[in-house]
């Protein structure tokens, strides 16, 4: 049954099969496990960014598609949610119809995208998709009777998303299930549904494709795979993924704006995500989305505490202090770079391989002696 | 003589600004096992890629099976019937063998009476059948890349040397292997630097020298003549014994 769930992929490395069960169980109890505002809007933003990250490295990882619109089809998901709520209302059908237009503009968008630029060499692909992102942006801050420009759209989302809203009279294991938590839950699962149906496609007879196209694109072709063809649909299942990160992104927020969803550093945190996690393996996703956002919020706080307990030291207290903790998580970076080449999953799963293969080899050297 | 399945006429293959194939003719019959012999940079595999359409012909023609094929697109020339297992055990590292195996096939299914004809081929096999192919070593990994041009019946099968590179050993059963692929009726067109191989395996030969064939016919006349072996391959009579 689990194995049907996560479509033959399993995690493969106790370590791994661990830490991704504690994450999905801090993010199925979030609102019960954490207190106060802060968590749970750390725990939207991880679901958010496993499956925004997931649908990238289904480019990058799986197709070797190297792309710099991501965090536009990003923001399409985002800005097709903000403008229909705003235009026609706090409505179900207004938020779906946005849905539908986001996801359907971001699909139709990759496809010519990718049938016009994949045949290109990738060098030229990555300018082409990063000169469409930059256009997209200054769109999106020029055209302000529309997208609300540089200040972005604040809309209102249906009745039972606002935190007046109240699920249940009484509190729930302390907690008050309120639209916040109702909303908390949309994200959450949502993103999860999403990250299994990645899972399913890279699976399925289709990602073995895009793994041998990205392998050696010649001999996928020669195979009888028309690469152009292959390459394109993961880009359009990517996009629409990435746009429905964004739609999450647009229900938590009840804001969107080009710095919540289009910027450029949005786009160097998905690609620092997937390398952190480990390329070429959707776990490494949600390793690399939770560590990155983990860091990105309470790093600050910790150089605070720290700063603040080596006060007397005098160079070690201004490298502590939390102004530096883009510093740090440069650091970390370089070091997670440095020590997981492949990634945190691809170096848990290698370790766990060797350490099965030492043991088989011990046991078969065992056997040998006794034979002899 | 059995009609020619594949034939090509006066192809030209220019690869950058360097002109490769320059004027390559000749067929393969239908059910014949052909070898392309030649030195090294003749051309041989240029040859190959071609006839793929993996790099274009810029002038001449190549008919499969009666059909124009010089301008195909790769994929439909591959779904036309010509499987091609190039050269450097050309695996895909990151899937398992069985994900290799039903990647080459059609239907996106492995026939179990075809995999069995493959375990009989390469018995050796069926122990790393769910191994990840980039832990195989260099006779497997050729093992696989030809099971892949076999997982399902082909009209043509086109060989870029499978013996390059492998032990001894290795080589005699790959020999082994062609030949019950070649009993079983199959058309093949092999490149081969190895002539003791290209001899065992060969009904006709055609040999390459700078982007031309310099050489067609029976590979039993030029096993038997050896002053044409010398001249046309450089071998001598010790190469050979």
């Amino acid at each position: 049954m689990l194995a049907r769930i996560l479509s033959g992929d399993r995690p493969r490395s106790p370590i791994l099969t661990a830490t991704l069960l504690v994450i999905l169980f801090a993010l199925a109890f979030a609102p019960f496990l954490f207190s106060g505002a802060q968590p749970l809007n750390v725990a939207a933003k991880i679901c958010v960014f496993i499956l925004l990250v997931a649908s990238y490295d289904l480019l990058l990882g799986y197709t070797g598609i190297v792309s710099f619109a991501h965090t536009m089809f990003f923001g399409i998901g985002g800005y097709g949610a903000a403008i229909a709520l705003s235009r026609l209302g706090p409505s179900w059908s207004a938020l779906a119809l946005g849905i539908l237009i986001a996801i359907a503009v971001a699909g139709a968008l990759a496809l010519v995208i990718g049938l016009f630029s994949l045949r290109v060499r990738a060098i030229f692909f990555a300018m082409i998709t990063l000169a469409v992102a930059t256009a997209f942006l200054v769109l999106a801050s020029q055209l302000s009777g529309f997208t609300g420009g540089e200040d972005g759209l604040n809309y209102s989302v249906p009745e039972v998303l606002r935190p007046s809203f109240r699920l249940f009279e009484q509190p729930i294991v302390g907690t008050a299930v309120n639209g916040r938590v109702v909303t908390y839950y949309i994200v959450f699962l949502a993103a999860l549904a999403g990250f299994l149906l990645l899972l399913r496609v890279v699976n399925s007879p289709f990602g073995s494709v895009l793994q041998a196209i990205r392998e050696n694109e010649f001999r996928a072709e020669a195979l009888g795979y028309p690469v152009v063809v292959y390459r394109s649909i993961a880009s359009v299942v990517s996009a629409m993924m990435a746009a429905l990160a964004g739609v999450l992104l647009a229900l938590w927020l009840r804001y969107t704006g080009p710095d919540t969803t289009l910027s450029f550093s949005i786009m160097i945190d998905v690609l620092l995500m997937v390398v952190i996690g480990g390329m070429g393996t959707l776990y490494g996703a949600a390793i690399g989305a939770t560590l990155m956002i983990i860091a990105e919020n309470y790093l600050p706080a910790l150089m605070g505490k720290l700063g603040a307990a080596a006060a007397g030291i005098p160079l070690v207290s201004s490298f502590l202090s939390a102004d530096r903790w883009l510093l740090w998580l440069g650091i970390l970076f370089i070091l997670s770079v440095y020590f997981f080449p492949t990634g945190i999953v691809g170096k848990l799963r290698t370790h766990w391989q060797e350490r099965r293969n030492g043991t088989a080899k011990k046991r078969n050297g065992a056997r040998t002696g006794e034979a002899v | 003589m059995p009609d020619p399945l594949l034939t090509l006429e006066g192809v030209h293959t220019h690869i950058g600004r360097y002109h490769i194939l320059q004027g390559v003719d000749f067929d393969v019959p239908r059910g014949s096992f052909t070898v392309l012999l030649g030195r090294n940079g003749a051309g041989k595999t240029t040859t190959l890629r071609t006839i793929m359409g993996l790099w274009k012909a810029s002038q001449g023609k190549i008919r499969f099976a009666g059909e124009d094929v010089t301008v195909r697109p790769t994929p439909d020339i591959a779904a036309a019937g010509i499987a091609y297992i190039p050269e450097n055990m050309s695996v895909f590292s990151g899937l398992t063998v069985r994900e290799n195996l039903i990647l080459a096939a059609r239907a996106g299914k492995i026939d179990s009476a075809r995999l069995e004809w493959i375990f009989s081929l390469f018995p050796a096999m069926q122990r790393f059948f769910g191994a990840a192919a980039g832990t195989l070593s260099g006779g497997q990994k050729q093992m696989l890349a030809i099971a892949r041009a076999l997982i399902e019946p082909r009209d043509l099968i086109l060989v870029d040397e499978p013996t390059k590179g492998l032990a001894p050993a290795i080589v005699a059963n790959m020999i082994k292997a062609f030949r019950e692929v070649k009993n079983a009726g199959a058309t093949v067109l092999l490149v081969e630097q190895n002539f003791m191989a290209a001899k065992m395996l060969g009904d006709a030969v055609a040999v390459m020298d700078d982007g031309r064939i310099v050489h067609r016919g029976a590979m039993a006349e030029l096993a038997a003549d050896h002053a044409l072996q010398h001249r046309l391959l450089g071998l001598h009579m010790d190469a050979h014994q």
